[in-house]
């Protein structure tokens, strides 16, 4: 058993064991923090700055920070929780989200982030950006438009050698996630299950399965992400 | 093809840490990595092609496509396009018949644009085959690209003389110049080599040589300002089988070119720094990280390093110190500005793409392959010399109380005497301005650190909080009520970069453009804020310049800005600085374009915006009002 630390958040004081992130802490003890790239059991990268809190007046991602004893973080503030909904409203309008028509809905984790963030019109002009579809592998579907390069794919999904299928290619605005195009050929459906499931929003979609499970029951349909943490 | 690839790869062992220097290597001898190739490493390595090809896309040199026999690269910082970079290009451009990012029919040229080279002080400069052309003009273009048509050898067409100083080696015979306009106590030329590590250091425990340099206060001199003594002290006391110091030869913030006039003329004084953080911190490992820009001088700095294999200052029992073991291996990066933060550095020397590590853990707890790594600055690692040869005390004699010793100033633009300026820290921008011979100077661009500040989470009483509170972003556009500020850390923090603009230039049309170019372009892309920001924020700049703003557009930009301040290293968190710095100090500048009286802008006209859809499907359209 590791040791037990205590740490605050917005004031509230939580115990915490070493070695534990805070995200990991605070959920653990009924505080959501919300995260996007984040994924359980794999090694966390911030790469989506959705759990940006403050400690010492510093920005630091709750997913990646080890919680340490004696910490005060700054997590469900009007300044961060407006930093976060800025977050969510830039991956809209760098992307072409339109929830309506995507399978994901419902299951989407960033679009569930807009309702409980109450995004309206975003802040920032749409870019438009023309990103392709790639529809070449047997199994999956890779839409560019709606990836918000979170790397959960390229993280989870292996083969046995630990040879990864997703990976990233150029960088900056034009970083996209791509699918190995050798591997997708022998790609199997539980790993292109797997690869749709592990997406936090609908940009890798299992061919020829499609609204199986009727829109308005799905999972944020029912209940607002993060309720699943919270007391 | 095949044969010779796994010639390489043998070379390397099939280490997938090494896929740096296997693609180099693939890319010295065809110009690029196929579809075929990538195939063959992937296997070789164990990893899937779609691997490979994410290292591969991430930096600027490395290309999957044929480039031609001579591959130019037009270096567009913006000391170049004040210098006729657009001549220059379309010189280029017509000489070869084509435009840039794209190969002539015959593959004979190839023709990129590629962010600063460091050669500010003597631009427009394109690199061409590894070869550094520098005072480009438009005629000097005509003339090298019919030589080369002519099929005259690359290196004859230097049309230029070899540079001052070392740049005339035989190993390097480059075309470049120093400009050291004053030196010090680092460019001065009684340095005598080697001395430190033949004489001094056998006489010190590497205790007393931290301790030495921990009185200094010498600080890191990539910006951040950590201080070097504490940095190397949490080096030494982290446990692991082995201990890396790394050079940061990485330098790419827009219009700083130091380190490249340091591993010229004094590369030794930067190697015995690195033999000296070594001695002090117990480590064996040494790599010199150097931006693939500098290629030109890899020759020249590994007959340096063979040289001090054969005096014993590199090697085992180093200088007859027992058990003192250590050796430098110089690493050229690929073309990525974002590779100068260091973990981002020590991801590029695994062989993966250049993307920032979350802190903690820092590098020196856990860095280059998982052991206890340092990372210093070129500036640094000689400052350490001259302190341990001297004395803390006498090095204190330089600069201020928060600030000692002195710092290597990169000037460019708007001035007389564009070079390398070594002055005390406490210097006021309005010296430098004087130093430097510049006139009617409108802004000056301070360079900023790139990097986000390291050091270990646990030693002591020293916690991450602690650490992170050294790391002061700035890298800002100052106006004229800053000229009185001082260079230091307490007051205006700089790496050394300073671009002169004066009253002439368009400061948002072109060089704020600029700027945000660079920032775009170089961004990893590894974080939402800073892959998405800064193209947005370029978009509503172009909206203002092109008169379509209102003011609350530059008030937009300002709390945008905000959120671009979470991203995760120094290069994302100040990628929005050029425009939130210009608007603090030129603000009256952005009012100037945009619409005064307006809310919103009402420029749009409908009847225009159909215009040519109408002219298309042979319509007239009639709008009614009622």
């Amino acid at each position: 058993m590791n040791k037990t630390i205590k740490l605050k958040i917005d004031g509230k004081v939580i115990p915490a064991e070493e070695g534990q992130t805070i995200v990991q802490a605070a959920h653990a003890n009924g505080i959501y923090i919300p995260t996007l790239c984040n994924f359980e059991g794999v090694k966390p990268k911030g790469c989506c700055r959705m759990c940006t809190i403050k400690i010492n007046n510093r920005y630091m991602t709750a997913c990646t920070t080890p919680a340490a004893d004696g910490m005060e973080i700054e997590n469900n503030t009007l300044e961060i929780n407006d930093i976060r909904k800025s977050i969510i409203e830039l991956l809209f309008v760098s992307g072409n989200h339109f929830c309506p028509s995507c399978e994901k809905s419902g299951n989407c984790e960033l679009q569930a982030l807009a309702y409980r963030y109450e995004m309206m019109v975003p802040r920032f002009p749409y870019t438009f950006p023309q990103k392709g579809v790639d529809a070449k592998s047997p199994k999956i579907i890779k839409d560019q438009n709606r990836c918000i390069s979170c790397k959960r794919c390229i993280k989870t999904i292996e083969d046995e050698q630990g040879r990864k299928y997703f990976a990233f290619k150029d960088r900056g605005y034009t970083l996209e996630v791509v699918l190995d195009e050798e591997m997708a050929k022998t790609m199997t459906d539980e790993i292109a299950q797997l690869a749709m499931d592990n997406c936090p929003v609908g940009s890798i979609l299992k061919k020829e399965i499609g609204y199986k499970e009727p829109i308005g029951t799905r999972k944020y349909d029912k209940k607002p992400i993060g309720s699943e943490f919270e007391v | 093809m095949k044969e010779k690839i796994n010639q390489i790869i043998n070379k390397y062992n099939s280490d997938r840490s090494r896929l740096m220097d296997i693609l180099l290597d693939i890319h010295d001898d065809k110009g690029y990595v196929d579809k075929n190739d990538i195939n063959q490493l992937a296997k070789s390595l164990g990893i899937s092609a779609a691997e490979v090809k994410e290292t591969v896309s991430f930096y600027h040199f490395f290309s999957e496509k044929p480039r031609a026999k001579y591959n130019i690269y037009l270096n567009n910082s913006i000391t170049a396009c004040m210098r006729d970079r657009q001549g220059v290009k379309e010189a280029f451009e017509k000489a070869c018949g084509i435009t840039f990012g794209h190969v002539t029919q015959d593959s004979m040229f190839g023709l990129y644009n590629t962010s600063c080279i460091g050669m500010n002080d003597q631009g427009p400069a394109a690199i061409i085959n590894d070869i550094v052309f520098t005072n480009l003009t438009p005629y000097r273009v005509v003339k090298l690209i019919e030589g080369l048509k002519e099929g005259k050898e690359l290196r004859s067409l230097i049309y230029e003389s070899y540079g001052d100083g070392n740049n005339a080696d035989p190993d390097m015979q480059a075309m470049v110049n120093n400009n050291i306009r004053k030196g010090s106590i680092l460019l001065n030329k009684n340095y005598k080599k080697f001395d430190v590590v033949k004489n001094e250091l056998s006489k010190h425990s590497p205790e007393d040589v931290i301790q030495m340099v921990e009185e200094s206060d010498l600080r890191g001199r990539g910006g951040a300002g950590f201080p070097t003594g504490m940095k190397w002290r949490f080096g030494r006391r982290v446990e692991g089988d082995h201990r890396v110091i790394i050079c940061n030869a990485d330098e790419g913030e827009p219009g700083t070119f130091k380190d490249r006039v340091m591993l010229t003329e004094y590369p030794d004084l930067v190697f015995e720094g690195m033999v000296i953080a070594a001695y002090a911190t117990g480590a064996d490992i040494g790599l010199v990280y150097l931006r693939y820009e500098y290629k030109y001088m890899l020759k020249y700095l590994n007959r340096i390093l063979g040289e001090m294999r054969e005096k014993n200052f590199l090697g085992k029992n180093i200088s007859g110190i027992k058990e003192f073991d250590f050796d430098i291996r110089i690493q050229l990066g690929a073309g990525a500005y974002v590779c100068g933060e260091e973990s981002a550095l020590i991801e590029s020397l695994e062989g993966k793409r250049g993307e920032p590590r979350d802190k903690p853990p820092f590098p020196v707890e856990k860095g280059y392959l998982n052991y206890p790594t340092i990372v210093n600055n070129v500036e640094t690692l000689a400052s350490a010399v001259r302190i341990i040869k001297n004395g803390a005390a006498w090095y204190s004699q330089y600069g201020t109380k928060d600030s000692t010793g002195t710092k290597l100033l990169s000037i460019s633009g708007d001035c007389k005497f564009p070079g390398i300026y070594e002055v005390d820290w406490g210097t006021s921008i309005r010296e430098v301005i004087e130093m430097c011979g510049a006139e009617k100077v409108q802004a000056i661009q301070v360079g900023g650190p790139s990097g986000m500040l390291i050091g270990p989470r646990d030693f002591d009483n020293l916690s991450s909080s602690d650490l992170m509170k050294w790391y002061k972003p700035s890298g800002m556009m100052v106006a004229e009520k800053f000229f009185d500020r001082k260079l230091s850390y307490s007051d205006l923090p700089t790496g050394g970069s300073m671009i002169i603009f004066n009253t002439e230039r368009d400061l948002l049309r072109d060089v704020v453009m600029n700027f945000m170019e660079f920032f775009i372009e170089e961004s990893c892309g590894s974080c939402s804020t800073c892959r998405n920001l800064p193209y947005i924020m370029k978009m509503k700049l172009e909206k203002i310049l092109n008169g379509h703003g209102v003011r609350k557009d530059i008030d937009d930009l300002l709390t945008w800005g905000k959120t671009i301040k979470v991203s995760r290293c120094g290069l994302g968190q100040t990628a929005a600085n050029p425009i939130l710095s210009s608007i603090l100090n030129f603000r009256h500048i952005y009012e100037q374009h945009v619409q005064a009286m307006a809310d919103y802008d009402n420029t749009f006209d409908i009847v225009k915006s159909v215009e040519a859809a109408n002219k298309y499907v042979g319509r007239n359209t009639e709008f009614h009002s009622n």
